[in-house]
């Protein structure tokens, strides 16, 4: 609610932005201990006594991957209700509950999977769990709860309109994806939305939020023993159910380029040149995501930053990134450029990623990103928090229980031979995806970009 | 989220109270357990070293008092241009060098300008940190600044300009409110500058600014980390201690004069949703009120179960989006208190801003329940708990309090949360929350008629 808001009001404004869609890590081992209860729940602890607090973090798989496209948003309806009322509390109890104690539950909706998360002091750690187990396990879906959440996701919808960003984005994943579930909004449309009943709701919570679809991640002030205690008193009672574990098709993908624009009246022009990407299992993961660091995804240090920003002043921000995820992937550039700047930064985008195709990285560049992709891991998972939501990815994503250990390895084993070949296979100068939400009268495409 | 996001405010807004301490206090000062230690260097640069051996990095933070409300009329913008600046070269190390050395070092480095203040950092690894002193300590003084590379970053901030405030309708409303609640306080004045003004900021007006702020007897070092203390101050001492004092700084010496009713301000602007944003002239935490409005902020507005979700959200459904915001700690001088919504699609915004009128005058006639008063601080205290995960924001919890005049009162800013009662969350609501005495800004959405989405 208040986010934005408060974004606005503190008004610092920091001179970058970081982007990045995967994940750093060096040598800097987390004692997680890992187990999987009977009734199917991956649970993974972590011991953390720095201070009197404890997270967790849920993931489901029961993401916007598994709705049909008639009922797009079905699965973030579903997460977003989990805490608006259960067979034991009311919507308001919920949250009056958790609040009084300072702490917070919620969950978010996502493609691959949903997560829930608690944020508790160690001393009210019963109450906690107590919560997160019936907001899982127990939500009931009041009709009027459902109604009073499809208005504000139509009220959200209508809000996004006033984002460039937000539009832009929403027509590249269309235009990438196509009817895929990628390709949808997570939130669905007002149209689908309209056609999601109380019972789909039911179904959905009945047949995906099952322990053996989710893994569970506790990271805190708490022992291993303490933890499995509350664990086993709380979510025992989650009953098997029957595991889903569809395997959903790779997008199809049709190599062409497309140029859409939405003309609104605006100062700057927002740019998305991309196309599809890869998913998370590619074996080529590391070596696109080091060529990506030099390309566009190492701030300052990436090629675009310097020739767009540095040495052009055309643009505050502009970064690239591979968003791998389990069934597919896209890689994008994003940049926000005054109208009439449009042509030359498409132009400037394309010249580096040919450039990066034809010519092999620089020994310096290469040695650079890989110091930078290692060394910097510790800041990723710095508070637990972030530990936890780190450890549902890994585990999600099947990365392994020694990934951290590994990290370091798959980066230093990159070559310049790999980049070069990753960047000749997986981008794309001629067939891509350009997206220009601006003033187009002034933005004056040229014909290269729309034809 | 949204308590997250207000602790940020919380700790950001603390460092504004830039006290000109660091200029008086004098011996180096380090606690029994040897896990902190502060220190004023002879040149006036005062120190802050933190040992947390838990801690999986650490971070370098150097303030300077160097906020936008130091600037001169027709100069709007130029503190947060020279923070884009510090980035561009010395003579030691070169321009496109500061952001990739830190980068090679497995590090993070980023700075952030506010009307009271301007900071930069750095995230690394605790054996790194001799990068973060060398590269602060040369460019306090020696920056080149070439006159071509400012009149590109003049662009890439007109740039950040258009994309934050420009085409961010909301953040308009923002802008013009602040602009219009002070009439002769410097706080009217936009961080990121307005867009005319940037139009005509030279390379000597950054340079006289920097000559004379960025001295040591105006920047204060945190330092935290797993670091050893003995062995960090003897290397910041090597690296700043020769770095000569600044003349003083004659204090900012200006004061808002009476609002006497009403202010209102309309922005038209390509936009889908109506907002309000009304701002009451508020104290900060140097008046002790201050606590009894935080936790007021907190009762009308922290979560889904206080009043403001309740009524206009949950029960009326009238608003998207609605809240109070406040911090006590944002501001070196007397600030704002709002609160705000955004009409759900085919409200009225005038129902939106008298049902958060309404709320507020609930608790002017009837003090708040005893159990909502706990709830905020447990809220409020809680917050201030998790929050020092992070060992950045615990240099900044400390820094702020020593900038309010010592960091050990971080202990009494939870007592006295502690202290307020009911009756005194009532008697600051009747006190500054007064029609007299608010801005009040209203987005009016304009439809493009020209909208369309077109596929080639």
């Amino acid at each position: 609610m208040k986010k934005s808001n408060l974004k606005k009001i503190i008004y610092i404004t920091l001179i970058l932005q970081f982007a990045f869609c995967m994940f750093n890590s060096s040598s800097h081992a987390l004692d997680a201990e890992r187990r999987v209860l009977d009734n199917g729940l991956t649970l993974l602890i972590v011991e953390r006594h720095n201070l009197p607090v404890v997270k967790v973090a849920v993931g489901i798989n029961a993401g916007n991957l598994h709705e049909p496209e008639a009922k797009a948003g079905l699965a973030n309806l579903a997460a977003s209700l989990l805490t608006e009322g259960t067979k034991n509390r009311t919507a308001h109890q919920v949250s009056e509950e958790i609040e009084f104690v300072g702490g917070s539950i919620g969950a978010s909706g996502g493609y691959d999977y949903v997560t829930v998360s608690l944020s508790v002091l160690k001393k009210d750690i019963n109450l906690g769990f107590d919560l997160l187990s019936d907001v899982i396990i127990n939500p009931v879906f009041p009709l009027d709860e459902i109604n009073k959440k499809r208005q504000r996701i139509r009220g959200g919808l209508k809000a996004s309109e006033e984002s460039p960003g937000y539009i832009a984005s929403r027509e590249f994943r269309k235009a990438v994806f196509g009817s895929h579930p990628y390709g949808r909004l997570l939130t669905g449309t007002s149209e689908t939305l309209d056609g999601i009943t109380r019972d789909d709701l039911v179904e959905f919570h009945l047949k995906y939020y099952v322990p053996g679809n989710s893994i569970m991640v506790v990271v805190g002030d708490i022992t291993g023993e303490e933890a499995e205690k509350l664990v086993d008193k709380f979510f025992s009672r989650w009953s098997a159910g029957k595991t889903k574990r569809a395997t959903l098709p790779e997008p199809e993908i049709t190599k062409e380029r497309k140029t859409i624009t939405v003309d609104k009246d605006l100062a700057q022009a927002n740019i998305i040149l991309g196309h599809s990407g890869v998913s998370r299992d590619n074996p080529d993961y590391y070596s696109i995501f080091v060529m990506n660091y030099i390309l566009g995804g190492g701030g300052f240090a990436s090629r675009l930053m310097q020739n767009i920003r540095e040495d052009k002043g055309l643009v505050y921000d502009i970064h690239s990134f591979f968003a791998a995820d389990k069934y597919g992937g896209r890689f994008q550039v994003n940049l926000q450029t005054k109208n009439e700047s449009a042509n030359t930064a498409i132009e400037e985008i394309l010249k580096e990623i040919y450039k990066i195709r034809k010519t092999p990285v620089t020994d310096e560049e290469l040695s650079d990103a890989k110091s930078f992709l290692t060394g910097s891991f510790p800041m990723r998972i710095e508070t637990s928090g972030r530990i936890a939501r780190f450890l549902v990815a890994v585990e999600y994503y099947g990365l392994g229980a020694d990934y951290i250990d590994n990290y370091p390895g798959y980066i230093n084993s990159v070559t310049k031979e790999d980049v070069l070949r990753v960047a000749k296979k997986y981008l794309d100068p001629e067939n891509y995806i350009l997206v220009v939400v601006a003033d187009q009268e002034k933005a004056a495409l040229k014909k290269d970009y729309t034809d | 989220m949204a308590m997250k996001n207000k602790f940020i405010l919380l700790i950001l807004s603390l460092i504004f109270l830039f006290s000109g301490y660091a200029h008086t206090a004098a011996a180096a000062v380090t606690d029994e357990e040897g896990y902190f230690h502060e220190e004023v260097l002879p040149n006036g640069l005062k120190v802050f070293a933190i040992k947390d051996p838990n801690a999986p990095l650490s971070v370098f933070q150097i303030w300077y008092d160097a906020g936008s409300i130091n600037e001169q009329i027709g100069k709007t913008g130029l503190s947060h241009l020279l923070e884009h600046m510090m980035f561009k070269g010395t003579p030691m190390y070169g321009p496109k060098t500061f952001s990739r050395m830190i980068k090679r070092a497995g590090g993070i480095d980023n700075a952030g300008t506010s009307k009271d203040f301007v900071f930069y950092y750095q995230k690394l690894a605790p054996d790194r940190l001799d990068l973060s002193i060398e590269l602060e300590a040369d460019r306090m003084r020696n920056l080149i600044m070439d006159r071509k590379e400012t009149l590109s970053e003049r662009d890439v901030v007109m740039e950040e300009r258009r994309m934050r405030l420009e085409d961010d309708p909301q953040s308009l409303v923002y802008e013009e409110v602040v602009a219009a609640a002070f009439k002769n306080h410097p706080y009217r004045w936009p961080v990121i500058g307005w867009m005319t003004d940037l139009e005509t900021i030279t390379r000597d007006d950054l340079m006289d600014y920097y000559r004379t702020r960025y001295v040591p007897n105006n920047a204060m070092i945190v330092v935290a980390g797993d670091i050893d203390i003995s062995l960090i101050m003897a290397k910041i001492k090597k690296a700043f201690g020769d770095i000569s004092r600044g003349p003083e700084i004659e204090k900012l010496n200006v004061r808002e004069p009476e609002q006497r009713g009403e202010k209102r301000v309309y922005v038209k602007k390509e936009a889908e949703l109506p907002y309000v944003l009304s701002a009451y002239k508020a104290p900060n935490l140097l008046q002790d009120d201050s606590y009894a409005l935080e936790v007021l902020a907190s009762v009308l507005s922290d979560g889904k179960s206080t009043r403001i979700y309740r009524s206009l959200i949950d029960k009326q459904q009238i608003a998207l989006s609605a809240g109070a915001s406040y911090s006590g700690i944002h501001n070196k001088y007397p600030y704002l208190f709002y609160v705000y919504g955004t009409a759900l699609p085919g409200k009225k915004i005038e129902d939106v801003e008298a049902a958060l009128y309404e709320e507020v005058d609930k608790i002017k006639k009837t003090p708040p329940a005893e159990r909502e008063v706990q709830k905020a601080k447990n809220q409020i205290e809680a917050d201030f708990i998790m929050n020092q995960d992070s060992i950045f924001y615990r240099a900044m919890i400390v820094a702020q309090f020593e900038l309010i005049g010592d960091w050990k009162l971080k202990d009494k800013y939870l007592e006295g949360i502690e202290k307020v009662t009911p009756g005194d969350v009532q008697r600051v609501a009747k006190k500054y929350l007064i029609e007299d005495q608010r801005t009040v800004g209203i987005l009016v959405p304009i439809q493009n008629s020209k909208l369309k989405t077109q596929d080639q």
